[in-house]
């Protein structure tokens, strides 16, 4: 009895588990990974994974998929460093920018829900779509923010601390417990569960399903203006190819988080620990000096680990 | 049972990497790349981890696949291993502004290779000494054609900095040697506009001997217009060593390309963060030697 205790409470927690045997194994093999410094850097370069895999969780939730993440971010980015480079109050710019990236979250939601497609066709081609407006709108090349007053101010939002804590992660952690909020206690977080375990059935009792998909994936499309305008905080620049594969790393967040891809069942917390692993691979493989191109291959590894070990035990 | 045999291994591969720690416990120069992806950084890359194994340093190696933002992580990391030189080949001059602040804060000596840095404080910016390469270029046409050698030349991109520099090394040996310059139009370091702006040079210009252009594709562009007008003898040379450059090279199409040794740029970069590491002043701005590839 005791035993079978354990034994579920280990499958529960696979993700939390995995992350904890990643920093013993990392802070016993380097001194320098267990410092505050590094724990904010991982932290740091977490957040923007982490903010666009809580979007991805929702629309993996609804039993959907969003690929438009990468070209959304990057045009939402040169969007915000030129709103910025034309010297405009960053509180205005930031407002326009997640607006704007709501806005196109939704048309993709519409897309698939009005367009009766499948999210994976839909949203692969907007994908498309989204990469080639970056282009043009950038015509190809960076876009930097200046050097004005208004430029320093937005600045903050990638270099900033409060409470000696960088903004980025008060921003990470302000986003986190609203969808674990809303997930929970609220119609519309119901709703996002009910429809990826039966869509029909959620029809059919009423629900405008049509109504929740668009909703996810306005909140995606919004979420992925938030990071991008962090990235662009931080590199004081807008890149035209900016975020691409940035899908993938938020796909991989989710699933290490132990979200199912046929939707339906799934935390947000589980997202944040996976987005977590995610980072702190990308830090401890720098910190024990592995090689770049191995680096690729251990990342795959410990996603395809995770991924079975989750088939294995979820049935 | 099965746990043991986890911890086993768990153990065994702890100790064994703990081991190999201990072995390379040299002094750490660090190399942040913005591709591992393009044969030319690969190269660049090689030429610095055997200068740093020649030397006694531990190179950390640490790829930014293009990304500034995967760049300044990279760079943050580092800061926290403390490397006695950061060497960065930037992804964009502009964003990697920051990272080169970061380091900047941290106290650690930034070189930059190949690709400058707009912001931060740099101790040596090292790449391809493009003036001499266009000197180079204007020096070979000389030596094979004389003095009497009439040619033309087919610009980069007007206002960066490579057609800048490479036109104002083919003017010194132009001012030098006094040969005759036909006409000199810009095609955008592109192929096609290669060839199209060396089609309506062939007509206003049949007597040309020799052109130049400022890079490989250009030269390439150039080569088929000529290859099409029947023209035989015209003498062109690219700029850059491409795989397609060397091979024209090699099949006697191009007669020259002006190559960038990418392997002594990052030999150059270990050498000088062993200077700075040595206490000694280093030059701001070190320019790295072309070589002239011909047949």
């Amino acid at each position: 009895m005791h035993t079978i205790n354990i034994k579920r409470l280990l499958i529960e927690q696979k993700s939390l588990i995995t992350l904890l045997v990643l920093v013993i194994l990392v802070s016993s093999l380097n001194s320098h990974f267990f410092t505050l410094n590094n724990l904010f850097n991982i932290l740091q370069q977490t957040s923007i994974n982490a903010i666009i895999a809580v979007g991805m969780t929702l629309v993996i939730l609804t039993s959907g998929i969003d690929l438009t993440v990468g070209s959304l971010f990057a045009l939402t980015g040169a969007i915000a460093a030129s709103i910025i480079g034309a010297d405009i109050s960053p509180f205005l710019a930031i407002t326009a920018v997640l607006a704007i990236g709501a806005a196109i979250g939704a048309s993709t939601g519409i897309i698939v829900a009005k367009g009766k497609l499948q999210a994976f066709i839909a949203t692969l081609v907007m994908m498309l779509i989204l990469r080639g407006v970056t282009l043009v709108y950038t015509k190809g090349s960076p876009i930097s923010l200046g050097m004005s007053d208004n430029a320093e101010l937005f600045e903050w939002i990638g270099f900033g601390q409060i409470l000696g804590i960088p903004v980025p992660i008060w921003i990470m952690a302000i986003v986190f417990i609203i969808a674990w909020y809303m997930l929970k206690y609220t119609r519309l977080g119901r709703y996002i569960y009910a429809l990826g375990g039966n869509e029909a059935a959620t029809r059919l009792s009423g629900i405008n399903v049509d109504r929740v998909k668009i909703a996810v994936y306005a909140m995606c499309g919004l979420l992925c203006a938030l990071a991008s305008t962090i990235e662009v905080a931080r590199l004081s620049s807008a890149q035209p190819n900016a975020g691409t594969g940035y899908e993938m790393d938020a796909i991989a967040a989710v699933v290490l988080g132990g979200t199912s891809m046929s939707g339906g069942r799934g935390k947000i917390i589980g997202t944040l620990i996976g987005a977590l692993i995610l980072g702190l691979l990308n830090n401890g493989l720098n910190l024990l000096e592995i090689d770049p191109y191995y680096q690729m291959i251990v990342k795959g590894a410990v996603i395809l680990f995770a991924v079975l070990v989750d088939n294995k035990t979820s049935k | 049972m099965k746990f043991n045999k986890f911890v086993t291994y768990a153990s065994a591969l702890t100790l064994g990497l703990t081991l190999s720690a201990q072995i390379f416990a040299k002094e750490n120069i660090a190399l942040v790349i913005s591709t591992l992806n393009n044969p030319f950084f690969v190269t660049l890359k090689d030429g610095a981890q055997k200068k740093a194994d020649e030397l006694g340093y531990n190179l950390i190696v640490l790829d930014s696949q293009n990304n500034p933002a995967k760049e300044l992580a990279n760079v943050e990391d580092l800061i926290v291993k403390n490397p006695k030189v950061i060497l960065i080949n930037p992804t964009d001059s502009d964003a990697v502004g920051n990272a080169v602040l970061a380091a900047n804060k941290a106290n650690i000596p930034v070189i930059t290779l190949d690709r400058a840095s707009n912001k931060g404080d740099v101790i040596s910016h090292i790449a391809s000494d493009n003036i001499a390469g266009g000197k180079m270029a204007g020096d070979y046409i000389v030596e094979k054609l004389g003095k009497d050698a009439k040619v033309i030349q087919l610009e980069g991109i007007t206002g960066t900095s490579a057609a800048r520099e490479r036109g104002e090394g083919f003017n010194r040996a132009l001012q030098e040697y006094q040969f005759t310059l036909l006409a000199s139009q810009p095609a955008d370091f592109d192929r096609a506009k290669g060839m199209n702006v060396m089609q309506n040079l062939l007509t206003s210009q049949p007597n040309v001997q020799a052109v130049f252009a400022q890079n490989d594709e250009m030269a390439l562009g150039a080569m088929r217009a000529i290859q099409a007008a029947g023209i035989k003898n015209i003498m062109i040379i690219g700029f850059d060593g491409t795989d397609d450059g060397i091979k024209a090279v090699e099949r006697g199409r191009l007669a020259a390309t002006v190559a960038q040794q990418p392997e002594l740029i990052g030999a150059m970069g270990v050498e000088t963060a062993n200077s700075i590491i040595k206490g000694e002043q280093v030059a701001t701005e070190i320019p790295v030697e072309l070589k002239l590839i011909t047949k």
